[in-house]
């Protein structure tokens, strides 16, 4: 299990430049590869044709297109304020949106553990509309966006610590088929 | 002198009950014990009473939907017991271990019997089937100590409603013998847990007070939150993301229908009735921005927005008399508690301790809020409307969401496990005493208490 924690933590560091050497979101731990959504993952992929390669435009594609964990930006304790590196972040997404002006996303808020239901279902409202203002911002159609926030109720990382909570304090876009 | 002051005798006092279908029939209140009536004590939690429920008597046993009636006799004490030893106030015997008492003997105690086990209290009587196939219960409380009686009840509901004749007994000894207003008879809205920590399927349930006749309203496959009984229990307003967005919906639970309290694309959530039953309380996130609104449960009211902070305000719990609102707000930069009047005016800080303070709820005895304190840990504590006299409950992980039986006396609440991310439910005496679990089938959060049954 260590190897293996070190064996990523590397992966980690070497593909996603984004990420790595950020104090504030810096994770030891990673989350599981990213997946979309976080939950409800179908067996087969419907991104892939029979071939098995991707589809452009797919959600596979603007996972691999903007990198691991290029889905999604992270907050600190009760924050939802999009900073510098979280910029470069969406950037990348509204380049990919840019490519397929068809497309459109859900941004979905999300919140850690540590507050209560109710706040944190605005709260992880608030975190996606920040994401969404700041695509809109750099040009996104906001028609294209959607939100919704799970609160706490869907955690990526399933710890009950600084680590786990730092990746659940998130607002993920994904795309819409 | 009164009928009732004539009847010592069963067979007169059954000839007062009176029955009806729905609603628990009770008789008229009984005169007051003309002499040696014993004065009421102060309620202190740190005195426990003995009191022995025996059997009921069956004066002739029948079969009914919901079993022999003999056999209900001893289910009755049983949950008569139950319930009074749950409430941490008294130490119950029986029904099992106790002899079988006879006919006579309900009117008649054998006090000195009972003096010699030793106890302070002794409820006793008797479960007749009708005529029309219903249930009449007999339920006497006597003083042993003064050898008197004090407190007597009767009850005539359908056999299947039989365990809410027990609550009603065992409310009206809980009240007589402490003070206290009643609240056995009484139901929870809560939403049931299972599944994994990041895959959790949460259902909409109800269950009564103690934990019986439970259902599960909805499958599971939509994620419900945060129910709400309507004080007539007709309807349950809470969250659903059936169309996957948040949103609170009012289910009706006689039809098994559902609809929005308003159409909007905005997410509503954290939704509270009024007392009355009149309006629904709401929090509503335009644009990210999260404000309280009230709307008629009508069904075709205009929304009101009550707050205009560009933080977070959120929940809300209307007073008892529905002139105050208590609400959170992160207007100050962190989660803290305010009160504000029925229409907006007057929004007023009350929290100032430690820490972030969540989920206020206004006791239905309207002297206290209740609410989350978060300060690493989460914990359930109250404090008075004006902000002072905090007092925390509890002290665990994470215990959140804090509500009120009907009697302002007990508080449930629900609590997180660090790591797996399991719930369950938990009761509080206001004292802080007598902690404990609500059993569940499976696991619990948002309790919500509803008032006690007419």
């Amino acid at each position: 299990m260590t190897k293996n924690t070190i064996k990523m933590a590397a992966l980690l560091l070497a593909s996603t430049a984004l990420i790595a050497g950020c104090g504030k979101k810096k994770v030891d731990t990673l989350p599981p590869a990213a997946e979309g959504t976080d939950y409800g993952q179908t067996p087969t992929d419907p991104n892939a044709n029979a071939a098995g390669q991707i589809i452009p435009g797919s959600q596979e594609d603007f996972l691999q297109q903007v990198g691991q964990f290029g889905d999604r930006i992270l907050f600190e304790t009760d924050r939802f304020n999009v900073d510098a590196e979280d910029q470069a972040t969406l950037q990348r997404q509204a380049q990919w949106l840019a490519q397929y002006p068809n497309t459109r996303i859900t941004v979905e808020g999300h919140a850690d553990e540590r507050g209560t239901r109710d706040y944190n279902l605005a709260l992880g409202e608030r975190r996606a509309n920040s994401a969404k203002n700041f695509l809109v911002s750099i040009g996104v159609d906001a028609s294209r966006i959607q939100t919704v926030s799970y609160g706490k109720e869907r955690p990526s990382a399933l710890g009950s610590d600084e680590q786990a909570w730092a990746q659940n304090r998130r607002a993920v876009t994904v795309t819409i088929r | 002198m009164s009928l009732f002051a004539l009847n010592r005798k069963l067979a007169s006092f059954l000839l007062l009950i009176l029955g009806t279908q729905a609603a628990i029939a009770q008789t008229p209140p009984p005169p007051a014990p003309a002499t040696d009536e014993p004065e009421l004590v102060e309620f202190d939690t740190s005195k426990t009473r003995s009191i022995a429920v025996p059997a009921l008597v069956a004066p002739s046993p029948a079969d009914t939907p919901a079993g022999n009636s003999a056999a209900l006799g001893r289910q009755i004490a049983e949950v008569i017991s139950s319930n009074l030893r749950a409430s941490g106030v008294f130490e119950t015997q029986g029904p099992n271990g106790l002899r079988m008492i006879g006919l006579a003997e309900v009117t008649a105690p054998q006090f000195g019997y009972w003096k010699a086990r030793p106890v302070e209290q002794l409820v006793q009587g008797f479960v007749r089937v009708g005529g029309d196939g219903n249930l009449t219960v007999g339920c006497y409380l006597y003083d042993v100590g003064f050898g008197n009686e004090t407190t007597r009840l009767g009850f005539n509901v359908p056999p299947r409603e039989w365990r809410r004749a027990a609550h009603k007994c065992a409310d009206a000894i809980y009240s007589r013998l402490t003070g206290e207003l009643p609240f056995f008879d009484s139901r929870i809205a809560y939403i049931a847990e299972s599944g994994p920590k990041n895959k959790r399927i949460k259902r909409l349930a109800i269950m009564d007070s103690d934990g019986a006749n439970h259902r599960f309203i909805t499958n599971g496959q939509s994620t419900a939150l945060t129910p709400r009984f309507s004080p007539s229990y007709k309807s349950i307003l809470y969250l659903s993301y059936v169309d996957g967005n948040p949103r609170i919906y009012v289910y009706d639970i006689d039809a098994g229908r559902q609809r929005l309290i308003t159409q909007s694309n905005s997410p509503t959530f954290a939704p509270r009735w009024s007392p009355d039953g009149q309006t629904i309380l709401y929090s509503m996130a335009v644009s990210g921005n999260t404000d309280v609104y009230k709307i008629s449960a009508s069904g075709n009211g205009t929304p009101v927005k009550l707050t205009s902070s560009p933080g977070i305000d959120v929940g809300g719990s209307f007073s008892p008399d529905g002139r105050q609102i208590v609400f959170e707000s992160d207007r100050s930069g962190s989660q803290q508690i305010y009160v504000m009047n029925a229409d907006g005016s007057n929004q007023r800080r009350i929290s100032f301790g430690a820490g972030r303070y969540a989920t206020p709820e206004w006791s239905p005895r309207a002297d206290l809020i209740a609410f989350t304190r978060i300060a690493g840990d989460f914990r359930v504590g109250t404090m008075r409307p004006d902000g002072s006299g905090e007092r925390l409950l509890t002290n665990s992980w994470q215990d959140e969401a804090p509500t009120w039986a009907p009697n302002g006396r007990v508080i449930q609440f629900f609590r997180t496990a660090k790591g797996s991310g399991k719930t369950s439910i938990w009761q509080v005496d206001l004292t802080g005493s007598n902690e404990r679990q609500l059993p569940t089938p499976v696991d619990g959060s948002d309790p919500a208490w509803g008032p006690v049954l007419p």
